[in-house]
């Protein structure tokens, strides 16, 4: 029912395209250091941690060729986006998609105020980061021994000690590092997953020295519900200013679980332009939450990030074309034509 | 507040109706059919049934008198139809129908676009569906679009939300669905808007009809409910694109909204499963993809 508007009828150039649209606000201003809370209770600034070109193409099918991921990474540079998650060094037999580790670290521009994290699973990993010239660097625990023991072939215990060898090299270097716990909502092998689990490896993670720790529903399986009871209880062990959520959006929860930590008082959230990454546990699933999609709810909340969300449509656009696939962002897929109209 | 959500949710499901008007491909009336008996079977309270419309404005519900007559009424569960004036009441009741829905809008240039005249003439013409419903104690809806966003008019102010929730509700319905209707509203402009509806219509009357065209829908949702809404519309499998913007999609999936309210121990009544069961029925005999995420998420290891 109802004409389509003009606006919509001629598929201009994309990026004419999305200056039309009404609906991609400008981002609030900047806020004032010291201005009050908000009145909504919200936190003034959230800090986004783009992990698309890691954990986002590590868990796309197709190859992407080292360039393509340089241009990615240089595109979402450029956007605002404080954190760029860059590339795992980890051995390419298990993860063939990051190869390519050091040339990407070599290759990408690196701006001023961007944060450039590479994952480092173990010590040998951590040399070879600190050698590519990395400056800050990522380890993974888990939640579940089983995805642990699946994961990375040991338990808990086993892998916590090895990152406490990355930490302590970490810190005579000053690397700082962050610590992920997957499995926070629940995980694949186990089902459910305990919030004091979580917490006790939140722990372990923080007081090895992390800065910070993510907090990752690895199979998107959360809601609001477990989000809220995982958090009261992680966050009587860890201050929440270094708290991040790392949502999937596997189950379509994740917009909704990240509204119920930002209402909690999490600053940091983790999320990948387009969507990209898939979900290794469920077939044709979607993995990660698309950047997009977050920012155009943040801005709606008066919440400042500092990103333009132009720009990162405009990177999504890019690597979607280069995969040679759609958009997993709502956002995205909203803004611009996918085909012909009537 | 962050604490407090309703102990129960009505889900009000839009798919046979809203859904389906929004598909591409026109559904056989055995189909339809079936689709709304499986939805009989899951515990959903209340299904919109069809739109007693011209078939010239909407081929997809031209068979809205068949279908009435054909599905199985269970008891304890509402089948309210879409009436836009007083002949389509009037079909609706001979065909059976007991409940019904009228639709206005928070925008002058949506009204004028889409049904022809202004939001005070729409009004007028809906006076007569009320008065007839009462004479004849048939219940009725009333939907407003645009309440979020409007896509001729760009920004809706609460006001005018509040303006025409009120005057329908003065009128008669029982109910005010808001509708979120190109999805563009977030988290931010529901609390806003419901801020000042609620000052004129109580919040047990309110129900957030939400589209997902910008993902916004479950977070949106999350909002009304903390704000006590506690009647939500939801289309199964999703079904029903935006007809503002190509390609993209458009009501929430009820499986995805279930999903969440479970997960928050809000009671629906709603057999997940058996409502997945149906969205697979009818995406297959579409031939299209679900849009539910919990759906197509449930291939496991």
């Amino acid at each position: 029912m109802g004409t389509v508007p003009s606006a919509l009828k001629h598929c201009l150039s994309y990026q004419h395209l999305l200056k039309e649209q009404l609906w991609i606000a400008e981002p609030p201003a900047a806020a004032h250091p010291a201005q009050e809370p908000q009145a909504s209770g919200l936190p003034e600034y959230i800090k986004i941690v783009e992990v698309g070109p890691r954990d986002g193409l590590q868990n796309e099918k197709v190859i992407v060729p080292t360039d393509i991921k340089i241009e990615l990474i240089n595109q979402l540079s450029k956007t605002g986006l404080p954190a760029i998650e860059v590339t795992s060094f980890v051995s390419s037999k298990w993860v063939p998609q990051m190869a390519d580790h050091k040339e990407v670290m070599r290759g990408i521009e690196r701006h001023p105020g961007v944060q450039y994290p590479v994952l480092t699973p173990n010590l040998q990993g951590f040399h070879s980061a600190i050698g590519a010239g990395a400056t800050e660097v990522s380890v993974f625990g888990a939640a579940s021994e089983s995805f642990s023991k699946m994961n990375i072939n040991c338990s808990i215990e086993e892998s916590i000690e090895r990152f406490e060898e990355v930490t302590k090299s970490a810190r005579n270097m000053n690397i700082p590092v962050r610590g992920y716990v997957s499995c926070a909502l629940g995980c694949p092998y186990e089902g459910n997953v305990e919030p004091d689990k979580v917490a006790e490896v939140s722990k372990r993670l923080y007081s090895m020295g992390c800065y910070e720790i993510s907090l990752g529903d690895t199979t998107g399986v959360g809601t609001p519900g477990s989000m809220k009871k995982m958090l009261e209880v992680v966050m009587k062990e860890i201050p929440l200013s270094a708290l991040a959520v790392h949502c999937h959006d596997t189950y379509g929860q994740a917009l909704a679980n990240i509204l119920t930590a930002i209402q909690m008082g999490v600053t940091v959230v983790d999320s990948s332009v387009a969507g990209l990454g898939g979900c290794p546990y469920a077939k044709g699933a979607t993995g990660n939450v698309a950047t997009e999609d977050v920012i155009y709810m943040l801005n709606g909340l008066g919440i400042n990030t500092g990103v333009n969300l132009y720009a990162v449509m405009e990177a999504g656009n890019f690597i979607c074309t280069a995969l040679n696939k759609k958009t997993n962002s709502k956002v995205a897929q909203a803004s611009f034509c996918t085909g012909t109209i009537n | 507040a962050t604490g407090g959500y309703p102990k129960r949710v009505k889900v009000v499901e839009v798919g046979p109706r809203d859904g389906l008007q929004n598909e591409k491909n026109v559904v056989p009336t055995p189909v339809k059919i079936s689709l709304i008996n499986m939805l009989s079977e899951t515990g959903l309270q209340v299904i919109e049934a069809t739109s007693f419309v011209s078939p010239k404005w909407v081929p997809q519900m031209a068979d809205h008198t068949e279908v009435m007559q054909g599905i199985n009424k269970l008891p304890g569960i509402s089948y309210p139809v879409l009436t836009p004036n007083l002949k389509g009441f009037q079909a609706a009741v001979a065909a059976g129908a007991k409940e019904v829905s009228i639709f206005g809008a928070a925008s002058e240039l949506f009204t004028k676009k889409n049904i022809n005249c202004s939001i005070e003439e729409s009004l007028e013409r809906f006076d007569e569906v009320m008065k007839a419903a009462r004479e004849a104690s048939i219940p009725v809806r009333g939907y407003v679009s645009c309440v979020l966003g409007c896509p001729y008019e760009g920004k809706i102010s609460a006001a005018k939300v509040a303006e025409v929730s009120k005057k329908m509700y003065s009128m008669g319905c029982y109910e005010i669905s808001l509708g979120d209707t190109i999805g563009v509203g977030t988290p931010g402009s529901m609390k806003e808007m419901l801020t000042v509806v609620m000052k004129e219509v109580p919040v047990g009357a309110l129900a957030v009809h939400c589209h997902d065209t910008y993902g916004q829908a479950l977070a949106n949702i999350l909002v009304a409910l903390q704000m006590g809404v506690s009647v939500v519309d939801a289309s199964v499998a999703g079904l029903g694109g935006c007809p503002y913007a190509q390609g993209a999609s458009g009501n929430v999936a009820t499986e995805d909204l279930v999903y969440m309210l479970n997960g928050l121990g809000i009671h629906t009544g709603v057999d997940l499963q058996k409502l997945m069961d149906t969205g697979t029925f009818i995406c297959n005999a579409l031939n299209r993809r679900t849009n539910s995420k919990v759906s197509q998420a449930s291939c496991r290891l």
